[in-house]
């Protein structure tokens, strides 16, 4: 009797077990895409703005990208580079996903390349900047929606140079992200004549500027660059306007100085010009477009993350429609790419030889609490790719 | 470096110490007085930042606004929060081990970075300093230094004369003294030492909030930062000796000089000078400059 009960039950369940089996069999399995990005920390409102961006494009496509639907695997990088190999093999190695979206970190950044390259796992990175990713790290299978750092370091740097400053000092946390787009500044700023007079750097992520604030005020250079990025974004430029040197010292910067920050940072960042390859008040058919579906999806304003999130999606459905939706044709997947221009919300782009976008950045200005664009400070700027051998 | 900036530069020095020396105070309390290992300092810390942030607008919707009444507010709050925790978990630790201590209150820093999450939010925020403080002095050509920063330092150096009064020449500050080297001594002689280390941990929440609101104006407040200020509240209290609040004093000061200037000096390797320090200052004292009660 009770062996009966027991086949019974085991076949009922076997019956419940197979009913979804047979049903999946008919259509393509979902894409499994991975999405590593810091959902708690300092980085956590960019996380959540990528991931944003990245879903406002799969709904806008009626939930499918190449013809398949997708299925999200979801990891907190908690931005941590110590446990990032971890937790990206969580998403490669335990969920098997097809392609990884991640991440903001540079350094996160640099460990999901390593296993991206290894293993053959399609990457898009949709934020992280080091010049690496798409440098000496650089594979058929890595691909970035977003900007090297060098890339509006090097645009500010060109600005300065035609306007005729003649020197400056560079700021910045000593960190690879705060050099390289330290590096790109300097290599327009000097071939356009002007002069570099001191690199001061802050260990990472010290926010206590005031004793190297005394140093620029000392030296009195032309121009100040400096590359800063949320919370230390915020506090350096109240503390440079608080030090006085907003007035004497006029201050520029790689874009994040204040992108997502300005609320925070009130009247001391009014004026303040940054480079970017995205700006508020681009005004065209297209970005209006993304501006009014994102703020009716998630009711926020979305910012140039939540472009580089839509970006990736957009890079992913057109490799994808090239092969299929056959990810393992990854060749094919690539010359697709290579070849396309990506309609993005801040002006068309295609990727570089090393898979970066080359993209025209822009000149901008804070006005009332938004970075206006200005003009195009250099057009279709293209990251060198040093060291990437493909 | 010229004497002006030389100058200018201890001033930077002097400020940050002091400072650093308002944000540790709460730590000393808890940690170098109570014995308790308390990883939620910075937690307290990020706590009254976003205090700072979120309690302005309450305040100047019902009570017309002002910056001292915002900081009263917060206070009152710090209070009650840190009396119903040590009701609530602290008052189980005294007895136990260190680890366990770690464990609980590195359990409260996930609580509380959650707590924040949902209530505020992840955004980085800013607060403006008050009208009547927002002025500058002008400090060479070209610099200027805040009223505000120089406020700061009031604050501290107030904090500090009023803590060191309170402990060393005060009766309550004896039986607090008494009751971290020997409880059950204290609670025999007739104190009751229950409630009275439930205020003086109050106290101390209230003194790392009270930080969090002052230091707001010139801080972003953002996610995390209380790991941030933890380490060197850490480096802080070890430095100048377990419970010592003179010890305290000395230590954030030198911290102070050894961040300036190592900053502007030597810019390589500003990042490990002040460990360097306390591991140097611990190799000549294995018990921080001023153990209490040697």
């Amino acid at each position: 009797m009770r062996t009966h009960r027991r086949f019974l039950i085991a076949a009922a369940l076997s019956a419940v077990a197979l009913a979804p089996t047979l049903a999946q069999a008919q259509a393509a399995p979902k894409l499994k895409v991975g999405l590593m990005l810091p959902y708690t920390g300092t980085y956590a409102a960019l996380g959540n703005a990528i991931e944003n961006g990245f879903k406002l494009y799969v709904e806008e496509k009626g939930g499918k990208l190449g013809g398949r639907e997708i299925e999200y695997f979801k990891v907190d990088d908690e931005s941590a580079p110590p446990k990032a190999t971890d937790n990206v093999n969580k998403l490669v190695k335990r969920d098997d996903v097809d392609v990884l979206i991640g991440t903001v970190h540079s350094g996160v950044a640099m460990a999901m390349a390593k296993v991206a390259k290894d293993t053959g796992t399609l990457m898009i990175d949709p934020n992280a900047g080091a010049d690496a990713v798409t440098g000496p790290m650089c594979a058929p299978n890595i691909f970035r929606s977003s900007f090297s750092n060098w890339q509006p370091g090097y645009a500010m740097g060109e600005v300065l140079a035609k306007r005729g400053v003649k020197t400056a000092v560079t700021i910045t946390w000593n960190y690879s992200a705060g050099a390289e787009s330290v590096n790109g500044f300097k290599e327009a700023f000097e071939k356009g004549g002007g002069k570099v007079l001191k690199d001061l750097t802050v260990p990472f992520p010290s926010q206590e500027f005031q004793a190297l604030l005394t140093e620029i005020a000392s030296i009195k250079p032309d121009a100040v660059y400096t590359f800063f990025a949320g919370a230390g974004a915020v506090k350096f430029v109240k503390d440079y306007a608080a030090a006085g040197l907003k007035k004497t010292v006029p201050l520029y910067g790689a874009g994040f100085l204040t992108d997502g920050t300005l609320d925070a940072q009130g009247d001391a960042a009014d004026g303040l010009e940054t480079t970017l390859h995205y700006a508020d008040g681009l005004n065209t058919a297209r970005d209006n477009a993304f501006r009014l579906a994102y703020a009716k999806a998630y009711k926020l304003q979305p910012d140039v993350y939540a472009v580089q999130g839509y970006d990736a999606a957009q890079m992913l459905n057109i490799g994808l429609t090239a092969v299929k939706g056959d990810t393992s044709k990854k060749a094919e997947f690539a010359a697709a790419l290579r070849k396309a221009k990506i309609d993005s919300p801040r002006g068309t782009f295609a990727l570089s030889k090393s898979h970066n976008p080359v993209q025209d950045m822009y000149l901008r200005k804070v006005v009332g609490h938004e970075n206006k664009m200005v003009s195009i400070a250099v057009k279709g700027l293209a990251d060198p790719g040093r060291g990437c051998k493909m | 470096m010229d004497l002006a900036g030389f100058l200018i530069q201890c001033l930077n020095s002097l400020q940050y110490g002091l400072l650093l020396f308002l944000v540790a105070s709460g730590l000393t309390l808890i940690f170098g007085i109570m014995g308790v290992i308390n990883l939620a300092h910075g937690s307290f810390y990020m706590i009254g930042a976003y205090m700072a942030y979120a309690l302005a607008p309450i305040v100047a919707a019902t009570f017309g606004g002002g910056f001292v009444s915002t900081l009263l507010l917060g206070l009152v709050l710090a209070v009650v929060l840190g009396y119903l925790l040590e009701w609530a978990f602290f008052s189980f630790l005294y007895e136990r081990e260190h680890l366990q201590q770690v464990l609980m209150t590195y359990g409260l820093i996930l609580v509380f970075e959650e707590l924040r999450s949902i209530l505020v939010g992840d955004d980085v925020h800013g607060v403006a300093a008050p009208d009547w403080l927002s002025g500058t002095i002008p400090l060479g050509d070209v610099m200027t230094y805040p009223v505000y920063r120089l406020f700061i330092s009031a604050v501290c150096l107030a904090l500090a004369v009023a803590m060191y009064f309170v402990f060393s020449r005060t009766r309550l500050g004896m039986m607090i003294r008494a009751g971290s080297t020997n409880r059950e001594m204290v609670q025999s002689l007739g104190v009751d030492i229950k409630f009275l280390y439930r205020v003086v941990f109050a106290a101390g929440v209230a003194i790392a909030v009270l930080a969090g609101m002052i230091a707001a104006p010139v801080s972003s407040i953002y996610p995390g930062m209380g790991n941030q200020v933890l380490i060197f509240c850490f480096v802080v209290v070890v430095i100048g000796g377990i419970g010592s609040i003179r010890g305290a004093m000395l230590a954030a000061l030198l911290i102070g000089v050894v961040d300036t200037f190592g900053k502007v000096l030597f810019p390589e390797a500003a990042g490990v000078l002040v460990y360097v320090l306390m591991a140097l200052v611990l190799l000549w004292k294995p018990d921080g400059l001023f153990r209490a009660g040697s």
